[in-house]
């Protein structure tokens, strides 16, 4: 009898603090109103930023400790186009092109949930083509930094030899996770402009059918990479 | 599938969505751009000491809680994923303090070694 009294009110999911310890004791899905694989990509989110977490960790033990100076971002990075270097003018460039590449992003999932077809279309192919355009510029970096200035992981001319090290292992593994965004980028920009998702398609490596919430999935994974740049940005490069 | 109960969540998850204006992620699109700009200033101006570290810090956080509240959508969820995904990442302060003790020690020790070998490796004075 009681459980026949409790049954309406247990459906009604309650706001806050109440709602938080409801949802966790519901003995059923903990997360309310969240799809599978926005759960799914969060988890592993929460688990990427451990790996990262560890990486900015690791860094700031082996700077604390060696005695050789470490390099001054500021001036490795500077660029010069004709006259005097800037000084990390273009990781400052790389930053802006990201942020923007989320705020496209931003707006294609909230297009995508309007049904948007051909809006969501481009502005997913705006923010592929800015991450690329990310990438390409990390590519150049890398070089300068490798052929120019004789950077290595073991060594380099200017002062810790850590520098190389956790410069190569931290932005080589957000670069990685860029490229990775960006292909996954183009294969949805492909989806959304076959119609799949409107269609609720069948995708090729899950075998669900296709709708416009993996469009919001898939902005989490590339909002937590331009998050990580944040993160990079200011304690390798500003600090 | 619209007539399943996980269809019928979709449609409700898909309108709640469509609320979320456009303006919002304009306004925080330009804060990140105003934000950025100005943790670049920091470097660009050279500026020193403690405020560095302190305006990088802040500017960092400041971004950081914008993407995570507004682009990802955190300020629309419920408390119970909330709490999921912002509790745990708060360990690794420990994991920082601890790596933040073990590199003083090591610089400790890591001076006295390479002072050891300084003092070795010199040639021996004639006065003794």
């Amino acid at each position: 009898m009681s459980t026949e009294t409790m049954a309406p009110d247990s459906l009604e999911l309650k706001p806050g603090m109440d709602g938080f310890f409801d949802d966790w004791s519901s003995d059923q899905l903990a997360f309310k109103e969240v799809p599978w694989g926005k759960a799914m990509m969060w988890i592993f989110l929460v688990s990427d930023t451990f790996i990262f977490g560890c990486f900015l960790a690791s860094y700031m033990t082996v700077r604390k400790s060696t005695l050789e100076p470490w390099p001054s971002a500021s001036e490795v990075f500077a660029l010069s186009f004709g006259g005097a270097p800037i000084p990390l003018i273009l990781i400052a460039i790389m930053t802006f092109v990201l942020i923007t590449s989320s705020g496209t992003m931003a707006l294609a999932v909230n297009y995508g949930y309007r049904k948007n077809k051909w809006v969501t279309f481009w502005l997913l192919v705006t923010t592929a083509v800015l991450g690329a355009t990310f990438v390409g510029m990390q590519v150049f970096e890398w070089s300068k930094l490798i052929f120019e200035e004789g950077v290595r992981p073991w060594g380099n001319p200017m002062g810790a030899a850590q520098f190389g090290s956790v410069f190569f292992m931290i932005t080589g593994f957000h670069g990685f996770h860029v490229s990775i965004g960006v292909i996954f980028l183009l294969i949805f920009s492909y989806k959304v402009a076959r119609g799949h998702l409107d269609d609720q398609t069948q995708g090729w490596f899950t075998k669900r059918g296709g709708n416009y919430e993996e469009i919001e999935i898939l902005g989490l994974y590339w909002h937590f990479v331009d998050l990580v740049w944040v993160f990079i940005f200011a304690l390798f490069y500003l600090w | 599938m619209d007539h399943t109960a996980d269809g019928h969540a979709q449609v409700v998850r898909e309108e709640q969505a469509i609320q979320h204006p456009l303006g919002v992620y304009f306004k925080i699109w330009i804060l990140l751009f105003i934000l950025s700009a100005m943790s670049y200033a920091v470097d660009f101006f050279q500026v020193q000491g403690y405020l560095r570290w302190f305006l990088i810090l802040m500017f960092m956080v400041l971004k950081a809680g914008l993407i995570i509240a507004v682009f990802m959508h955190m300020v629309w969820e419920r408390l119970a994923m909330v709490y999921f995904i912002l509790v745990p990442p708060a360990l690794l302060l420990t994991l920082v303090a601890i790596g933040a003790l073990e590199a003083d020690w090591t610089f400790f020790q890591r001076g006295v070694y390479f002072l050891k070998e300084l003092i070795l490796e010199a040639p021996v004075s004639p006065h003794h």
